[in-house]
């Protein structure tokens, strides 16, 4: 089989920064868990069910409309580096990418559509999630093309479902619709402003919970936070995601106001900031990850405030996902110490920002009050 | 692990709170919680799925609400593994142990009785073309409603499919 992550963009048409709010919300995915009738859950089964179970989902996908013509990845039979490039542009979980020295149960798979925007991790947690990410906030179509998926494997496949509880799933926390639904979403200015802890308490009390980058149990980096809807039983898809659709629309609006009092209260405070993450990045030698993001943080404020004219939000997401390690170690050709990577992944930046970024010192929008005033 | 408060009960509730930016974690047990005016009927609708069954456990022997159900008779899942993981061994478990389950799912969900999409197998009898037929008109309804011109009229190009195999 092709190793499909070696081809540069493999998987990444979320990354395009295209749809509304791109800006300040980087993607939208919604998933569905379901699972075939009369096979033990893949915590629990056989690796001989595993492997059937990833047979018969291969066979079907490849009569989908949706599924036909893209890739299938046998991730128990991946190089480590290459489970790692598929975590780190958000393809699989954590537990489907396994690890280097443990690599994950036999059976479990990646299959993606020919677009690469929609696709179906095989024994996750549940046989099939099916799922779809797309850039912006685009709940609706993202669950329109995902609902489509499902109409077609459920027609060539038994999935199990029960009258009362809905599609079953291995954790009762999925069950009933099996839907997630989240977007990531960027807001330094509620951050800056010390407001996001009453955001996010009200986030929770309205049935909605948030994580960070990439999932559950994972820090918050560079203020992106994951929003997402925390029931899934007893409500229809549609409400759950109208729900969403709702209040993150309303974090929005709060962020757009913090940013707003911030630019009203200490202008040159922000923009200091800003130009601050902007000749770091831009210059520094040796960057940690987690600094990246921070700076990155800045610059993406930055933009989405028209103070640095010229640079894109594409430019943005794409160092997100190219500053990583694994990422950093497939273009070295070889394995990356700490350091090593700190001094690659400043180098990558440097050259990006170089080729797509080189945003004139005196672009300011507010006027300049900058260069101008000397 | 033990109570943050009176450091000699086993904690039971786990409340994490955000007061002025700060994420603060509190492990209590009952009779701290409760002096706090922490129930743990009440409170329990935003935690996390561990604590539920951490509360199942500790409340059944006592109330002797627990069915004894026994192993799942297809996976061999036993509810002391159920409660150990919060994984389910099979579709068939949620069967089994239907009577512990349906109170969970009401405290994770508010409800017990799904809503959403109406599963439609392959070969389906006629009834489940019926059932998924109403289903669907529920749904298109709502996306009229709601504007959502394109969903509805991949709604209807499914609800003219069925309606054509149904006769």
């Amino acid at each position: 089989m092709m190793d499909l992550t070696s081809l540069a963009d493999f998987g990444l048409a979320w990354l395009e920064a295209s749809g509304p709010h791109a800006d300040i919300v980087l993607s939208t995915r919604v998933r569905l868990a379901r699972n075939l009738q009369g096979q033990l859950f893949p915590t629990r089964a056989r690796v001989e069910d595993r492997e059937q179970v990833y047979a018969q989902v291969r066979q079907a996908a490849a009569r989908t409309d949706t599924l036909q013509g893209g890739a299938a990845l046998d991730l128990a039979a991946l190089r480590p580096l290459s489970r790692r490039i598929l975590l780190e542009r958000h393809l699989v979980s954590r537990e489907l990418a396994g690890t280097d020295s443990e690599p994950p149960a036999r059976g479990a798979g990646l299959f993606l559509g020919p677009r690469e925007t929609i696709g179906v991790m095989i024994n996750e947690e549940d046989h099939l999630r099916l799922q779809c990410l797309l850039s912006g906030l685009r709940l609706q179509e993202a669950f329109s093309r995902v609902d489509r998926l499902d109409d077609e494997l459920g027609a060539l496949l038994p999935i199990a479902y029960h009258h009362e509880a809905g599609y079953l799933t291995s954790c009762p926390t999925n069950v009933g619709t099996g839907l997630r639904a989240s977007v990531l979403i960027h807001l330094p200015g509620l951050v800056l402003t010390k407001e996001i802890g009453k955001v996010l308490q009200g986030i929770s009390q309205v049935g909605l919970t948030f994580r960070g980058l990439y999932g559950e149990g994972s820090e918050v980096v560079g203020n992106f936070f994951q929003i997402s809807n925390q029931t899934t039983l007893g409500k229809s898809e549609e409400d759950l995601i109208d729900h969403l659709q709702k209040i993150v629309g309303q974090v929005i609006q709060y962020e757009v106001q913090a940013r707003n009092v911030l630019m009203r209260d200490a202008p040159m405070v922000i923009e200091d900031k800003i130009w601050r993450a902007y000749g770091l990045l831009r210059f520094a030698r040796s960057l940690s990850f987690s600094e990246v993001m921070n700076l990155l943080s800045g610059l993406r404020l930055g933009v989405s405030m028209n103070l640095l004219p010229g640079l894109r939000v594409y430019t943005l997401n794409k160092i997100m996902i190219y500053a990583q390690s694994a990422h950093l170690e497939q273009a070295a050709g070889r394995n990356l110490t700490e350091t090593e990577a700190d001094v690659h992944r400043a180098g990558y930046v440097r050259q990006v920002l170089s080729n797509e970024g080189d945003v004139r010192s005196d672009g300011s929008a507010t006027g300049g009050m900058g260069e101008k005033q000397r | 692990m033990l109570c943050d408060n009176c450091g000699d009960s086993e904690a039971v509730i786990h409340l994490t709170q955000i007061v002025n930016n700060e994420m603060t974690t509190y492990h209590l047990c009952e009779r701290c919680a409760e002096e706090r005016g922490l129930e743990p009927g009440e409170a329990v609708g935003s935690l996390p799925l561990t604590d539920f069954l951490a509360q199942m456990g500790k409340s059944s022997p006592a109330t002797g609400t627990g069915s004894d159900a026994g192993p799942c008779s297809f996976c061999g899942l036993e509810l002391e593994d159920f409660k150990k993981t919060g994984r389910l061994g099979c579709p068939q478990c949620y069967v089994t142990f239907d009577a512990h389950l349906r109170s969970l799912l009401r405290r994770l969900h508010g409800g017990t009785q799904h809503v959403g999409k109406v599963y439609l197998p392959p070969d389906p009898t006629k009834a489940e073309r019926q059932e998924r037929l109403a289903a669907l008109r529920r749904k298109l309804d709502k996306a009229v409603a709601g504007e959502e011109f394109e969903r509805a009229a991949q709604l209807r190009d499914q609800i003219r499919a069925l309606e054509a195999a149904l006769g």
